[in-house]
């Protein structure tokens, strides 16, 4: 890794540059909440000036410019009484801008699934190699909880990372495009000053987090209270809405139909984002549902993102970014579920020691 | 234009005109692109139930597909969809696989209305087998519940193929009525030729069955189980798991010599979409065969 520094207007130029060069997509305000506060969501973005380079967080995530929420896999054309299957793994190259730390580990570990294991998907290939990531730091929201699970930090996955240190941003440069292209700009090697601003800001971050989720022993916390009361009392106030999924950096679960073309001379086999809290995410032919309840479902999307894969991959898919918790119609968030679940046994009169954390 | 991004035409990789081999899992392949097959051969068995024989038209597709006994395969219908079916034909059958398919979902419907010479794909095949090589030298049961016969058949060829290398044999089969007996034509076959003894009940009988009603369970008295020398695969519906492992669990077969076979939806067959995921396991991939100490591990499975 190369690291530099640029001056703040300088950035500007460069990401300018980029950006009327490249189909781009940044942060961008596109509405305000119910208190005032602005949303923010990445969107594709002109010039510099489009990006609101000081934005909190998106409340959808980056994964969609990877994952689709509808994609299309092959396309029948039927001619007569046969078919011919075309298949492409067509992708435009992109820029996307302002990245936190916690959304290009999420791309990282979306890489890990769909390109290190079996069946690596060439969809996903096709996107991920067309795709030049800028990264920014940020200081967290109080709900922020990416600490948690280290991913307030990254080191891989993206092409440029900018981290703000007052008047300039200090730059890990991570590939030679990126580093083609700054050379053009007027970039400088940092001073011990700038070493020290870095240090100093990482620290800032590091304090700045509000929101504490304790993850060790989860996965065989999990595994052990699968019968816990905790999952039907969430589950009786979750709507089965889907829009944790949705919001979710990580969540890569889906739906497989065919939809045949208007003027029915083919027709296109279409990848749809799904949820595993939607009713019919495990029935099966004939109507039986491996998964019924409310409960049963919820709990299998925190024992996928805590248990399963900790289990299959050495780490929890969940990066801590509170989307789903914020976007939650029915107010549940992983804090709260995972804090009760601890909660719950730990309160129980067998085991009376507390817990030091809990205090 | 100094600053564009130069794209990367995934397209041109060596991976696109390959054929696709299903076993090969490490590179990259056209993972959606079937074997396009025809449907050679259609046997109406019961009132929803058809055995269809397909057969891939290209011979080199035909030539890699090779599968082992309890592998599935996804099928695809153009302009319907892809269902997980499981094969139902015999591993060293290399002309044409048999898929034996309940009309269930509209996938399943539309087939049932396609005629011999049909054009379909299928994708696979995929995961986890009976180790039929482990049983070599022990008695085996088979105990299927309904249409969890046809995930059987595959193992039971397999025996046929190679039944000096197998002590003795049972097939236990139940189903609800005698109408949804499903191969009754090859019972005798099984029984004069394989040596295979046939065990079959109902749950409710009707004026024609003459033969036993009750419960699954219930045919166990007509078996003389060799705790020590024997293995039992199962297949059939969630609940019969259950009594029927139970049983030969209190029998003295150890769990690691039981052998199931889950149902789950599937919409990849890759590990993928995670629709038939249980715990932290992917049924397409680590199963759908599992013994059933994995099945006691993993919750929720039966």
């Amino acid at each position: 890794m190369i690291y530099k520094v640029i001056a703040k207007p300088e950035f500007e130029k460069f990401i300018d540059a980029l950006v009327k060069a490249n189909l781009s997509y940044g942060p961008k305000q596109v509405d305000t909440d119910k208190d005032g506060n602005p949303i923010y969501q990445f969107k594709e973005v002109n010039a510099a000036s489009d990006i609101a380079f000081d934005y909190t967080t998106t409340a959808s995530s980056a994964k969609h410019f990877l994952t689709p929420y509808r994609e299309t896999l092959s396309h029948f054309t039927f001619t007569n009484s046969d078919w011919e299957q075309d298949i492409s793994y067509d992708s435009k190259p992109m820029v996307l801008i302002g990245l936190r730390p916690c959304d290009i580990s999420a791309i990282n570990i979306l890489d890990d699934v769909l390109l290190n294991k079996h069946f690596p998907s060439p969809y996903y290939l096709a996107r991920r190699k067309n795709t030049f990531i800028i990264g920014m730091d940020h200081l967290p929201l109080p709900d922020c909880f990416c600490k948690s699970l280290n991913h307030h930090t990254v080191t891989t996955g993206f092409n440029l990372f900018c981290s703000d240190i007052g008047d300039k941003y200090y730059l890990s440069i991570n590939s030679s495009k990126a580093y083609n292209y700054l050379k053009e700009f007027d970039i400088a090697d940092p001073t011990d000053e700038d070493d020290c601003k870095l240090i100093e800001r990482r620290k800032l971050i590091k304090q700045s987090f509000k929101t504490d989720v304790e993850v060790t022993g989860l996965p065989s916390f999990l595994d052990i209270e699968f019968d816990s009361p905790i999952w039907t009392k969430w589950g009786d106030k979750c709507l089965n809405c889907g829009t944790c999924a949705m919001v979710c950096p990580t969540c890569y679960c889906y739906n497989v139909e065919d939809r045949p073309d208007i003027d029915l001379k083919g027709s296109s086999r279409q990848k749809q984002l799904y949820s595993c809290n939607l009713v019919d995410f495990a029935e099966v032919a004939g109507g039986h549902n491996f998964r019924p309840k409310n409960g049963d479902r919820l709990k299998y999307r925190y024992y996928h993102h805590y248990l399963g894969f900790a289990e299959n991959d050495n780490q929890p898919i969940c990066v801590g970014c509170n989307r789903c918790g914020r976007a939650c119609l029915a107010d549940i968030n992983p804090k709260d579920v995972i804090n009760d679940l601890r909660m719950e046994k730990e309160s129980c009169m067998i085991c009376v020691s507390p817990s030091p954390d809990k205090t | 234009m100094r600053f564009a991004v130069p794209g990367q035409d995934v397209n041109r990789e060596p991976f696109n005109d390959q054929i696709p081999d299903f076993h090969y899992r490490s590179s990259l392949m056209q993972t959606d692109r079937g074997y396009k097959c025809r449907i050679t051969n259609i046997v109406p068995l019961t009132e929803n139930e058809k055995l269809f024989q397909l057969r891939i038209l290209d011979p080199d597709e035909r030539n890699i597909f090779r599968f082992r006994p309890g592998q599935f395969l996804m099928l695809q219908i153009p302009g319907y969809g892809e269902v997980p079916i499981s094969i139902s034909s015999s591993t060293s059958n290399n002309e044409q696989v048999e898929l034996c398919i309940r009309k269930a979902g509209h996938v399943t419907s539309a087939l049932f209305e396609a005629r011999m010479g049909a054009h379909v794909a299928i994708r696979g095949p995929f995961g986890s087998s009976f180790p039929m090589e482990e049983m070599n030298g022990r008695h085996v049961i088979l105990v299927a519940g309904g249409l969890g016969i046809a995930p059987l058949r595959a193992p039971l060829f397999w025996i046929n193929d190679h039944r000096d290398c197998y002590g003795d044999v049972h097939l236990l089969y139940g189903t609800k009525e005698s109408s949804q007996m499903l191969f009754t034509y090859q019972f005798e076959e099984w029984e004069k030729i394989n040596h295979i003894s046939m065990h079959t009940i109902v749950e409710k009988a009707s004026p024609d069955w003459s033969g036993r009603t009750g419960m699954i369970t219930e045919l166990f008295d007509e078996v003389e189980i060799e705790p020590d020398n024997t293995y039992a695969i199962v297949c059939g519906p969630p609940i019969m798991f259950k009594f029927v492992c139970n049983y030969l669990d209190k029998q003295g077969i150890p769990m690691n010599r039981m052998f199931v076979s889950l149902e789950r939806r599937m919409h990849c067959g890759m590990g993928k979409c995670c629709r038939c995921m249980v715990g932290s396991t992917f049924t397409c991939v680590d199963g759908p065969v599992f013994d059933y100490w994995s099945v006691m591990n993993l919750k929720e499975a039966i």
